[in-house]
C-alpha cells in the first residue's frame, strides 16, 4: 500500500548558524498508511512535535521531503496550505486556542477558510460537534463558558470540521480524568471508523497507546529507532526505558514473572494478560 | 498522634457567580505525610489545593495551616512560607533565564542574605538532582527537569509542605518518574509533607494515604492499597485502578482466587508467582 503521508530523509535544524544549532530531526523516513491508527511515542524533546509539525506543513524541512499522497508538499507554491485542510493537527492543550464568540463560530473557522458554502459549513459544524461529543445546545454558548473537557472537545471539533483524511492529535487526553480520556478516545475512534481516516496519536501514556493503535513509531533523539505493532515495540522494554519511555504495567508484570522462570509471552493490554493467565491457570491440574 | 499541618474545618467554597464547589468539607493533613488526592475533572480537588495556601479563602468555615487561619491577611506570608505550590504547566512557573536565579527568585524577594540564598539554592538543586544544570537556561530543559526546578524553587523556601496540582500531566514517562521519586525522597528524607493531586492511578498508588473526591465531597480516605481494592466503586466515580489491580480483578472475576493486593508491579508479580508455581 502507498503511504498517505511520508517523510523522506527529513532533517530539521533549529537555531541554524548560532551556538545553539542542533538537529531536531536527522534524515527521518516516516510513513503513515491510509486508514491506519498510528501511535507516536517519544520523550519530551525527542523530536516528535517537530515531526508532526512537518506533516501538515507548519514547519519547512531543512533538508529532505514531506510527501502527501506521494507528492512533495513544498514542490509547488501554495500546496502546503492546501495540505493543511487534508492533514488536521490538534495541538496539545488545544482549549487555549479557542477564540470566537460562540462554539459554533469557533468550529466553523476552518470550513469557512476552506471557502465552503454556508449549508456545507453548517453540516460540518454539526457533524463534527457530534463526533467530538458536544451536544447541540452548547453550539451557541461562548467557548469560555465551557468546562475544560468541553473546551478540548470544541477544539477537536474545529479540526474535524475540515474533514481531514489524516487527523493528528498531540496528547489529546493530557490532564483529563479516566472517563474523560476514554470518551475522547472513543470519539476519535468513531471519526477514524466513519471516515476511514488515518489517525496519528501522540501520547505519553504507554497504556493508552497499547490498547488504541494498530502500529507504533518511536521517536528518539531525532531519529525513528523502532516501528511496529504494539506487541513488537513493547517487547523492547529495556531499550524503551533507556529512551525515557516505558511499557504498560501489565507488560512489566509479565516480564517480572518471566524473570522468575515462568514461561509467558509478552502482553501489553490487561485483556490479553487476563486471557493468557486464565488459560494457564485453568489448564493446570489443581 | 501526629499534629495536623493543614486542617479544613467545615469549609464551603463557591467561586463568584458559580455553583458551590465544596460544601462542609473537612480534611486534615498530618505533618510529614504523603497524601494523594484523586477525583474526576471538576470534583473540586484543585480548589481544595488552592485553599491550602491561601490562594483562595473559604466562603465559610476555616482552613488552618500550622494553626494559622489562611483568611487572615496579616499572616498570609506565614502561610505561604509553610505551604508551597507547584502547578501543572512548568512553562508558566519559570521566571528567570538561568536555573539558579529561578530557584533564588522568591528568596531574593524575601530579602534573605546572599550567602544564605546561595546555600539554600545549592541545597535545593541537589535535592531535586539538578545541580549540574545550575547555570543552564530553563527553557532548554525537558518538562520533567523544569518541574524539578519549580520544586527546587519551592524547597528553597524551606516549607513544611508542598502541594502539587497535577505536576506530571504534561510530562513523559521519565519526567513522571523523576518528579515522583523526587517527591518520595523529599517526604522520606526531609520529612516534608506532600499533597499530590493527580489523574494517574499509578502515582496515587505511591502515596501513604489516598483521598478520593467526587462532586466536592470526600468519598474515600484510606491507604491506596485499600482504596484500589474497590474496583467497582472507583469505576462508579469515573475513576479507574492501576493495571496491576485490573489484572488481578480480571482473574478473580474468572473465578481464580487471588487477593487484590498486588499494587506495585513487584507485588503483583509476587502474587501471580505464588499462584503459578503450584
Amino acid at each position: 500500500m502507498e503511504p498517505i503521508i511520508e517523510t523522506k530523509k527529513l532533517t530539521h535544524t533549529y537555531s541554524a548558524g548560532t551556538p545553539f544549532e542542533h538537529n531536531a530531526l536527522t534524515e527521518v523516513d516516516f510513513c503513515a498508511y491510509p486508514g491506519e491508527y498510528l501511535g507516536v511515542i517519544g520523550h519530551t524533546g525527542s523530536g516528535k512535535s517537530t515531526l508532526i509539525q512537518h506533516l501538515n506543513g507548519l514547519l519547512k524541512p531543512t533538508a529532505g521531503e514531506v510527501c502527501f499522497q506521494g507528492e512533495d508538499i513544498w514542490a509547488v507554491k501554495g500546496r502546503a496550505r492546501q495540505v493543511r485542510f487534508q492533514v488536521g493537527l490538534v495541538f496539545q492543550y488545544p482549549e487555549y486556542q479557542l477564540f470566537e464568540e460562540t462554539v459554533y463560530k469557533d468550529i466553523a473557522f476552518g470550513p469557512t477558510n476552506m471557502k465552503l458554502d454556508k449549508k456545507e459549513i453548517d453540516r460540518r459544524v454539526r457533524t463534527s460537534a457530534e463526533f467530538a461529543g458536544l451536544s447541540d445546545d452548547l453550539l451557541q454558548v461562548s467557548p469560555f463558558e465551557l468546562s475544560g473537557g468541553q473546551k478540548r472537545r470544541a477544539a477537536i471539533a474545529g479540526v474535524i470540521a475540515m474533514e481531514p483524511s489524516v487527523l493528528i492529535l498531540d496528547e489529546p487526553t493530557a490532564g483529563l480524568d479516566p472517563v474523560g480520556r476514554e470518551e475522547i478516545l472513543d470519539n476519535i475512534r468513531q471519526y477514524h471508523n466513519a471516515k476511514n481516516a488515518t489517525v496519528i496519536l501522540v501520547s505519553h501514556s504507554m497504556e493508552e497507546v497499547a490498547r488504541t493503535v494498530d502500529r507504533i513509531t518511536v521517536v528518539n533523539d531525532g531519529i525513528l529507532p523502532m516501528t511496529g505493532t504494539p506487541a513488537e515495540v513493547f517487547a523492547h522494554d529495556r531499550e524503551l526505558r533507556e529512551m525515557g519511555l516505558d511499557v504498560p504495567q501489565v507488560t512489566q508484570v509479565f516480564r517480572a514473572l518471566r524473570e522468575r522462570g515462568i514461561d509467558l509471552p509478552s502482553v501489553y493490554t490487561v485483556e490479553d494478560a487476563v486471557r493468557v493467565l486464565r488459560q494457564r491457570l485453568e489448564a493446570a491440574p489443581c | 498522634m501526629a499534629k495536623n499541618l493543614i486542617e479544613f474545618q467545615d469549609v464551603s467554597f463557591a467561586y463568584e457567580e458559580g455553583a458551590t464547589v465544596l460544601e462542609h468539607y473537612n480534611l486534615e493533613i498530618a505533618a510529614g505525610s504523603f497524601v494523594a488526592i484523586l477525583g474526576h475533572n471538576g470534583c473540586g480537588k484543585s480548589t481544595a489545593a488552592k485553599l491550602m495556601n491561601g490562594i483562595l479563602v473559604p466562603t465559610q468555615g476555616k482552613v488552618l495551616v500550622d494553626g494559622i487561619d489562611t483568611a487572615d491577611e496579616d499572616t498570609l506570608l506565614e502561610v505561604r512560607r509553610r505551604v508551597g505550590m507547584v502547578f501543572q504547566n512548568p512553562d508558566n512557573q519559570i521566571v528567570s533565564n538561568v536555573v539558579e536565579e529561578d530557584v533564588a527568585f522568591a528568596l531574593e524577594n524575601l530579602g534573605v542574605p546572599p550567602e544564605e540564598i546561595r546555600r539554600r539554592v545549592d541545597e535545593a538543586l541537589a535535592m531535586v538532582g539538578m545541580t549540574e544544570y545550575t547555570t543552564h537556561a530553563p527553557h532548554l530543559l525537558s518538562g520533567g527537569q523544569k518541574q524539578r526546578i519549580a520544586i527546587a524553587g519551592v524547597i528553597a523556601m524551606q516549607p513544611a509542605c508542598i502541594v502539587l496540582d497535577e505536576p506530571t500531566a504534561m510530562l513523559d514517562p521519565v519526567g513522571r518518574r523523576e518528579v515522583l521519586s523526587t517527591l518520595t525522597q523529599l517526604n522520606r528524607e526531609l520529612g516534608i509533607t506532600v499533597v499530590l493531586i493527580t489523574h494517574h492511578m499509578d502515582e496515587a498508588a505511591q502515596a501513604q494515604r489516598l483521598v478520593v473526591m467526587q462532586d466536592g465531597v470526600i468519598r474515600k480516605d484510606a491507604p491506596p492499597r485499600e482504596v484500589f481494592q474497590d474496583v467497582e466503586g472507583m469505576a462508579e466515580m469515573g475513576l479507574t485502578v492501576p493495571e496491576t489491580i485490573q489484572l488481578l480483578d480480571g482473574l478473580r472475576k474468572a473465578g481464580i482466587d487471588v487477593p487484590l493486593e498486588g499494587l506495585s508491579v513487584e507485588e503483583c508479580a509476587d502474587e501471580l508467582y505464588e499462584l503459578m508455581k503450584k
